[in-house]
């Protein structure tokens, strides 16, 4: 009984403690928004950070697309083959990459790569007392330090999502059109004919966005949020990742779920 | 600074009731064993703590009342030099030292060039300021921080612990410089170390905390010449005396009971 009554006191304090945290972030994220203007009046702050986050991840988002595009040209074209649909392989890429793959997949190599490193850099920061001697100089690091990363963020992602679905569909031209041998202009028209950009590609710029914005404020609350000490660096940095890889899935369901209605399937 | 009274935890107080007077232009130190509250006395003059009672006025200007405008007003007229430096490390010398004169300032870029080879030159790094944080010894870099602490020319600086870690070139360079600084330009300085000897040759006042209180204070000759218990442990470096070597436990031979079956 003691034992349960201790299960129960730390199942309590802990929902609590996640309770706090959550109203911790959310009032986090509402003074960003509150420093963003203060932020943005200096552009080049959020243009540097863009670089960071957005152009420094180019590689790794665009050969992570040429081979999951390569992949679901493969895979795609094995099933639809059975079916005697091995012409629809281009709408069956197009849809999955630009729906889907493309915001989900570059979302989470985004928290990986761009999301931990921001995390990482605000921490070592605030370890190395460089937010405290920027609070000490007047100079407020949510507007200085974490808007203009957040808004980098932000910006970047809907671009790399894009990136990654172009390259998927390249790849999956490559192996479709040049190694399988479907007819090139049956791979292109399909794809055109049956993706439009008002709902399907919309549809994945709106979750590359909000993916963007739950990843990058992820990234900036914990490295503001971290323990100034090399564990708290290194738990903050481990929590943007796994942290911001499950926010991405749940999201993804929650949008495809109201998507889904607005184009009228269920 | 009044009775004042600050606990990062309400149940056990780091500072109990401290009542101290920096008069402008002097160099005060504020010293005390690891953890006895010095830094969170600089805190609360810069604002970054509130005490939970008591008063701590700066240039007249009571600062828990202060709002953040009025806060970030009184910071631009206050330099802090950070334990190690904190210099950003994304940015060289030259940088670090430009940075609170970019941001507080319209200067052109030609008289932010002269006014931070200006400061940098009063610390002798004149001819590092290409140099980034990570090229840097800790002498050098705790010089930079001074240059970029005195950037905006202020009324008030505050050190925290200034000395640690420096080899004795670097200890006396920098206290050295605290002190010429500080009678150059009018500054009044605040310094929090443990370092006994070189404060006593750059100070004009000192303060000893202990367990978040008052229980020493003089001028730098009073102070080698106390006989107060803990003034005399500190000065003296005995390991042993008001301040206790052995971490408070029961006692040693019951541990030796309790191991035995």
């Amino acid at each position: 009984m003691t034992s349960f009554a201790t299960g129960m006191r730390r199942v309590g304090a802990g929902t609590l403690r996640a309770i706090s945290r959550v109203g911790f972030a959310a009032r986090f994220f509402i003074a960003v928004l509150l420093h963003t203007p203060a932020a943005l009046r200096r552009i080049q702050l959020t243009a540097r950070e863009i670089y960071f986050a957005g152009v420094l991840s180019l590689v790794v988002i665009m050969v992570s697309g040429l081979f999951v595009g390569m992949v679901l040209g493969l895979q795609g074209y094995d099933v639809l083959v059975k079916y005697g649909a091995g012409d629809s392989l281009g709408i069956f890429v197009g849809l999955s990459l630009v729906r889907e793959l493309g915001p989900v997949v570059a979302g989470l190599l985004f928290a990986s790569r761009a999301g931990s490193a921001i995390t990482a850099e605000i921490g070592l920061m605030k370890t190395t007392e460089q937010l405290s001697a920027m609070e000490m100089m007047a100079v407020d690091p949510l507007a200085r330090i974490v808007a203009p990363r957040f808004w980098g963020g932000v910006i970047s992602m809907p671009l790399l999502a894009a990136l990654f679905s172009a390259m998927g569909v390249f790849g999956a031209y490559i192996v479709g059109v040049r190694l399988i041998g479907v007819d090139d202009g049956t791979f292109w028209g399909n794809m055109q004919a049956s993706i439009d950009f008002w709902p399907d590609v919309t549809n994945g710029i709106v979750k590359s966005i909000v993916f963007g914005m739950a990843v990058s404020l992820i990234a900036v609350f914990e490295g503001y949020d971290a323990h100034p000490t090399a564990e708290g660096v290194s738990a903050a940095t481990t929590r943007t990742v796994v942290g911001g890889s499950l926010a991405i899935l749940a999201l993804d369901f929650v949008l495809t779920v109201f998507m889904f209605r607005g184009l009228g399937h269920t | 600074m009044a009775g004042a009274t600050f606990g990062y935890d309400r149940r056990r107080p780091v500072l109990r009731g401290i009542d101290m007077l920096v008069p402008r232009g002097k160099v005060v130190a504020i010293m005390g064993g690891s953890g006895c509250g010095k830094t969170t006395i600089l805190r609360l003059v810069g604002g970054q703590l509130r005490p939970q009672a008591g008063s701590v006025r700066v240039a007249g200007q009571s600062v828990p009342d202060l709002d953040s405008d009025g806060l970030f007003a009184l910071r631009r007229r206050i330099g802090m030099l950070f334990q190690f430096g904190a210099l950003f490390t994304d940015m060289s010398v030259y940088e670090n030292v430009a940075f609170p004169i970019r941001e507080h300032t319209d200067l052109a870029e030609p008289l932010i060039r002269d006014l931070v080879h200006m400061k940098l030159h009063a610390v002798g790094l004149r001819g590092a300021a290409q140099l980034y944080p990570n090229e840097l010894s800790g002498g050098m870099a705790r010089r930079v921080a001074l240059a970029r602490a005195i950037a905006l020319d202020p009324m008030l600086v505050l050190y925290d612990e200034p000395f640690a870690g420096l080899d004795p070139i670097s200890l006396g360079v920098v206290g050295q410089l605290i002190r010429r600084l500080n009678d150059a330009l009018g500054i009044t300085s605040v310094i929090v170390t443990h370092d006994v000897y070189e404060s006593l040759k750059i100070v004009d006042y000192l303060y000893f905390v202990s367990e978040g209180r008052i229980i020493a204070q003089g001028t730098a000759d009073e102070v080698r010449a106390s006989a107060d218990p803990f003034v005399r442990q500190f000065v003296d470096g005995a390991p042993d005396g008001p301040v206790a070597f052995h971490y408070p436990a029961r006692p040693y031979a019951e541990e030796f009971e309790r191991a035995t079956p």
